[in-house]
C-alpha cells in the first residue's frame, strides 16, 4: 500500500437508530486542497470530526502516512491534523490566552513576535494581542481562532464551514492566508463549504449526500 | 458539668409534637410532604437509637480494632453517599472512597499526633463523623461542578483537544473551578463562625457544661480540620474524576 498523507478507509458512523456515514473512502495527498460539499445534515461535519480524531468512527479507519490513527498517539496526531470547528469559539479572557495555548501545551515559551506577525497576516493590529475576546467582532474572533490553529503549522487543516457566516471582506482575508500557506508551506486543506468560489478553487471536490460519497468531478 | 442532662421517655414522646406541627402545616398547604416527614421522623429515631447503643458499646469496649472498624464504617458510608451524587461519573465510588479515606487519614493523624485529640473512641468516632461528612459534601459538590462545567464548557474543551492538548490541559480550568466549589462552603462557614450560629461541636460542649472559653479551642481545631479535609477531598476527587470524561483515545465522551 502506498503512503498517502491521509487515507480514509470505509468509514461508517452509526448511532442507535440512524446511519450517519456509510462506508466512505478516499485519500488525500500532501498539499492538496480538497473541498467537501453537500446538503446540510448529510454528515460532513461528522466525517471531518472523525478525520480530526475528535470522535471515533463506528467502523473503518483513518490512516495518516499509512498508520492507523487509532493506534498512534492522538495528541501528536491532532497537532499535525488540526480540526477547525464550524462555530469556533475563543476560550479564557484575552487573545493572548488563545494564541499562547498551543505553546503552553507543548511546554514551550510563547513567541510573542510570531503571534503579532500572524495577527497582521489576518489584518488585525499587533496591539490586538491583549484585547479581551469579548471586544472582538464575529469575523475577528474567527480569524483569531484560525491563527490559533496555525501557531504551529499543522500538516493538514480540517476546516468546517469556516467562512460561511462571514462577510466578503473577512472571507477574502481568510482565503488569502490559506492560499499562502498552501503554496509556500504545502499545507493540505480539507474544507467543508457551500461557497461556489471556494469550490471552484479546489483541486478536488467531494460531495456527500445522506452519508454517502457521490461521484466527484 | 452536671446540669440535668437526661431526657426521659415521656419528654422524648412529647417532642414528637414538634413533628406533628410540621405534618399539619404540610397537610394544610397541600405540600404532600406529610408522609416524608413521618418517614424521616421514624428513620431518625431508629437510626439514632441504633447508633447510640453501638457508640456506647464501642466507647465502653475501647478496643483499637473496633474503633478502627467504626472509622471505616463511617468512611464507607460517606463515600457511598458522595458516589450517589456523581450522576453517573464512572468509578465514582472508588474515587469517593479514596478521596474521603485520604482526607480523613491525613486529618486524623495530624490531630492525634499534635495531641489535639486522643485515640479514644469517644473522641475519634465523633471527629471522624464530622470529617467524613464534610468530605462527603465537598466531593458531592465537586462531582456536580465537574458535570455542569463539562457540559457548559464542552465546546472550549473540544477546541483545546483539537489543538492537541491532553486531557489535563483541556480540563484545567474546569478542575480548578471544581476544587474551588468543593472547598468554598467550609471556608465561608469558617469566616462567619460564631457570628451567625454556634457550631455543633462547641454547642455540645457548652451544653455539657464546659466553659465556653475552653469549648472554642475545640471549635477552632474543628474548623481548621474541616478546611483541611474538604480541600484534600475536593482536590483528590477532581483530579481523579476529570479523566472519566475522556475515553482511551483522549476524546471527550460527553
Ligand atoms: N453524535 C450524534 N448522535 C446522533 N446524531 C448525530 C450525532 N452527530 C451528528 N448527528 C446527526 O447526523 C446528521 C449529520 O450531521 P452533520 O455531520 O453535522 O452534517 P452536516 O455537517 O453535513 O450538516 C445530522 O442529522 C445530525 O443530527
Ligand atoms: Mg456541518
Amino acid at each position: 500500500m502506498s503512503d498517502h498523507q491521509l487515507e480514509i478507509s470505509n468509514i461508517s458512523f452509526k448511532t442507535d437508530n440512524q446511519s450517519i456515514l456509510e462506508s466512505i473512502s478516499f485519500s488525500v495527498e500532501k498539499g492538496e486542497r480538497v473541498t467537501i460539499t453537500g446538503p446540510s445534515g448529510g454528515g460532513k461535519s461528522t466525517l471531518l470530526k472523525i478525520i480530526g480524531n475528535i470522535i471515533n468512527p463506528t467502523d473503518g479507519k483513518v490512516l495518516f502516512h499509512g498508520k492507523n490513527i487509532q493506534e498512534t498517539n492522538p495528541l501528536k496526531y491532532r497537532q499535525k491534523v488540526s480540526y477547525f470547528f464550524q462555530n469556533a469559539s475563543l476560550f479564557d479572557q484575552t487573545v493572548r490566552d488563545n494564541l499562547s495555548f498551543p505553546y503552553d501545551i507543548r511546554d514551550e515559551e510563547f513567541d510573542e513576535e510570531k503571534a503579532k506577525d500572524m495577527l497582521e497576516r489576518v489584518s488585525l493590529s499587533r496591539s490586538c494581542l491583549d484585547k479581551p475576546i469579548n471586544e472582538l467582532s464575529g469575523g475577528e474572533k474567527q480569524r483569531v481562532a484560525l491563527i490559533r490553529n496555525m501557531m504551529y503549522l499543522p500538516e493538514v487543516l480540517l476546516l468546517d464551514e469556516v467562512t460561511s457566516s462571514l462577510d466578503a471582506e473577512n472571507k477574502e482575508i481568510i482565503h488569502g492566508i490559506l492560499d499562502t500557506l498552501n503554496k509556500e508551506n504545502g499545507l493540505t486543506t480539507l474544507s467543508v463549504t457551500h461557497d461556489e468560489n471556494e469550490i471552484s478553487q479546489a483541486d478536488r471536490v467531494i460531495t456527500i449526500i445522506d452519508g454517502r460519497l457521490e461521484d466527484s468531478k | 458539668m452536671n446540669a440535668n442532662l437526661e431526657i426521659n421517655n415521656f419528654s422524648l414522646f412529647l417532642s414528637t409534637g414538634l413533628l406533628i406541627i410540621a405534618i399539619l402545616i404540610a397537610y394544610k398547604e397541600k405540600l404532600e410532604l406529610g408522609y416524608d416527614i413521618f418517614i424521616a421522623g421514624i428513620r431518625a429515631v431508629i437510626q439514632l437509637f441504633i447508633i447510640g447503643y453501638v457508640l456506647s458499646y464501642v466507647i465502653q469496649l475501647d478496643n483499637v480494632l473496633v474503633t478502627l472498624a467504626m472509622v471505616l464504617f463511617i468512611v464507607f458510608n460517606a463515600g457511598f453517599n458522595a458516589h450517589q451524587r456523581s450522576d453517573g461519573i464512572p468509578h465514582s465510588l472508588t474515587i469517593s472512597l479514596f478521596s474521603i479515606s485520604i482526607g480523613t487519614a491525613v486529618t486524623l493523624v495530624i490531630l492525634v499526633v499534635s495531641g489535639a485529640i486522643e485515640w479514644l473512641p469517644s473522641q475519634i468516632v465523633p471527629i471522624t463523623g464530622m470529617i467524613a461528612s464534610n468530605a462527603m459534601v465537598a466531593i458531592g459538590l465537586t462531582f456536580q461542578s465537574l458535570n455542569s462545567k463539562f457540559a457548559d464548557q464542552r465546546q472550549q474543551v473540544l477546541e483545546k483537544l483539537s489543538l492537541g492538548a491532553n486531557e489535563k490541559q483541556a480540563s484545567m480550568s474546569i478542575i480548578r473551578a471544581s476544587v474551588k466549589t468543593g472547598m468554598s462552603p467550609s471556608i465561608d462557614s469558617t469566616k462567619t463562625v460564631g457570628l451567625v450560629s454556634l457550631p455543633g461541636m462547641m454547642s455540645g460542649l457548652i451544653f455539657a457544661g464546659v466553659e465556653p472559653t475552653e469549648a472554642i479551642r475545640y471549635q477552632i481545631v474543628v474548623m481548621f480540620m474541616i478546611i483541611a479535609v474538604t480541600s484534600i477531598a475536593s482536590f483528590s476527587a477532581s483530579y481523579l474524576a476529570y479523566r472519566q470524561f475522556y475515553n482511551e483515545q483522549k476524546q471527550l465522551t460527553l
